[in-house]
């Protein structure tokens, strides 16, 4: 394959920031060994089984739920991911925070991050808001006034199903997992923060003494 | 190609410590096993909610007092949605920040005419039924004022009325408008109003309720239940749902701002959190580059429990000198390296 074509250098950036044993490594830090760590996959297990259970209750329509004992468990199953999903994440935020994992030009990850965040906040609303029940009627009445009073209303009308229906089932679904993909390849191409105040070129406290920069 | 780091960049580095085994792919199979196994377990033991939504027909039944007053508010246009503003109507400014007004300035997108797609237009379709087709020509050969006046004399004999009902109001000048809020009430009854009012996307197919939410709405029926079921405002409603369930925790914070002052009072409520919101969303995205707030897990340690195993290990300096950037004091051994 040619160099020069923007193809080939396209390929060889990704080798190169991407190798195999970025992408899916054998060992890590010796610090990586807290449940702490945990959380980021939990979230993403989550995530795989809302996709699951969103796409069964897709494959048989938005009222399949409301008649069926089969669809109404899908439903409670699409739920409780959802319930997961959250928990885990908000203690995965909270973690990363407080370990300041934006460290060492890892902010693009933090950045990456908290959009997915609040794209799923978009996304699990929408979901509130096409269940066809009185919970969705009221919390569509209650929301378009805050949608309305900054301009966002009038295009994003919450009020209007079908268009909830499908930026929850399709627009926003995508948008999460795009930048969820995005998020983990940050992880895997800047690797995960040292701990705070611990040189990774020595693995030991910096000083002054040890203060040299070390190279990627 | 290697490139030199900047002095404040050394914590980007390639890890050089001591290393242990990790299986990613197992930790994800265990993961997916362990979060199936509670995902499957919460939804068999707590199930979900679905209370069924509420119809116009339902609303007329259960309500019909109700149903009337908010019917004779839409002709009056004293009710919510007459008085909206943008993006409905023209009939109000809407919310503002400060001088920011964002809700009039984005101006009427979705029309609403409440008197027209509420009351009259529906009761166009009503056949066989002389004393409402007789109301509706009496209704619309009258002038503006004169039909304003019908309406909001019923809407204030309806509010004097015990428990407002329209069969006991004091006799007065409301013309034709009990007539055709009582037609609309049997078209509401009958369920023919449920579909009348949803707006048709082809003439056929239907998926925007605007219109019979925004109806539903302007009533206190729905507001009512709401209030049952503890999802009013004031209940932190935004972040609840029906029945004993979880429901939108994360948005805990987006509903603490409506229960505290100035915002559980202040008729700029909705654009004065939402611009709040708007904000601290911004904030969390950009704190990497907040000074201050990145300083947080530095001043508040947890990261010494959360590394406390490798810190025995290799301790490290206090929070008041370990993290401050070495390019702050001065790189002590001089410029960063190239290699």
């Amino acid at each position: 394959m040619s160099r020069s074509s923007w193809t080939g250098r396209l390929r060889d950036a990704a080798a190169r920031e991407l190798p195999p044993e970025k992408l899916l490594p054998d060992r890590q830090p010796a610090y990586v060994a807290s449940w702490i760590y945990v959380f980021g996959v939990l979230t993403l297990a989550a995530l795989a089984f809302i996709i699951v259970s969103g796409t069964l209750l897709a494959l048989k329509g938005p009222g399949w739920w409301h008649g069926s004992a089969v669809g109404h468990f899908v439903n409670s199953l699409h739920l409780w991911s959802v319930e997961l999903f959250f928990t885990f994440m908000v203690v995965h935020l909270w973690g990363k925070f407080f370990m300041a994992s934006w460290r060492g030009r890892r902010a693009l990850t933090w950045v990456t991050g908290a959009v997915t965040f609040l794209a799923s906040v978009g996304t699990a609303f929408t979901g509130y808001i096409v269940q066809e029940n009185f919970a969705s009627q009221w919390i569509a009445t209650q929301a378009k006034d805050g949608m309305n009073s900054v301009g966002i209303g009038a295009f994003w009308n919450v009020l209007n199903f079908g268009q909830m229906l499908l930026w929850h089932v399709t627009l926003l679904p995508a948008a999460v997992i795009a930048l969820t993909g995005l998020h983990v390849l940050m992880v895997r191409v800047r690797g995960v923060a040292p701990p705070i105040g611990i040189d990774p070129a020595t693995g030991e406290a910096r000083t002054a003494m040890t203060g040299s920069a070390p190279t990627r | 190609m290697r490139t030199a780091l900047r002095p404040h960049d050394w914590e980007a580095g390639s890890w050089r410590g001591a290393t242990r085994p990790y299986d990613l792919i197992k930790e994800l199979v265990v993961a997916l096993i362990v979060v199936g196994l509670l995902t499957v377990a919460l939804a068999a033991v707590f199930s979900s909610p679905d209370e069924a939504g509420v119809t116009l027909q339902r609303w007329a039944r259960s309500a019909p007092n109700d149903f009337v007053a908010t019917a004779a508010s839409e002709l009056d246009g004293s009710s919510g949605t007459a008085a909206y503003g943008p993006p409905y109507n023209h009939n109000g400014n809407g919310q503002s920040i400060g001088p920011l007004h964002i809700q009039r300035w984005i101006g009427v997108h979705i029309p609403v005419d409440p008197a027209g797609d509420y009351v009259i237009s529906p009761l166009r379709t009503v056949r066989g039924d002389p004393g409402v087709a007789a109301a509706l020509s009496t209704y619309t050969a009258a002038s503006t004022s004169q039909r304003q006046a019908w309406a909001s004399n019923f809407t204030t004999a309806l509010s004097a009325a015990p428990d407002g009902d329209p069969a006991h109001v004091a006799a007065g000048d409301y013309g034709p408008v009990p007539t055709l809020t009582t037609g609309l009430l049997g078209l509401a009854q009958s369920g023919a109003l449920d579909s009348q009012l949803v707006t048709p996307g082809s003439g056929f197919y239907q998926n925007d309720y605007t219109k019979p939410l925004l109806f539903l709405a302007d009533g206190t029926y729905l507001s009512d239940l709401a209030q049952q079921h503890h999802l009013s405002g004031n209940q932190w409603g935004m972040m609840n749902e029906t029945g004993n369930f979880p429901g939108q925790a994360w948005l805990w914070l987006y509903t603490f701002w409506y229960q505290v002052a100035p915002f559980n009072h202040s008729g700029n409520a909705d654009a004065l959190v939402w611009a709040i919101m708007l904000i601290l969303s911004l904030g969390l995205v950009l704190v990497p580059f907040i000074p201050g707030v990145r300083s947080i897990p530095r001043l508040i340690p947890l990261h010494r429990l959360i590394w406390r195993s490798y810190y025995r290990g290799h301790p490290a300096p206090s929070a008041s000198e370990a993290d401050v950037p070495a390019v702050d004091r001065g790189s002590p051994s001089g410029p960063p390296t190239t290699s």
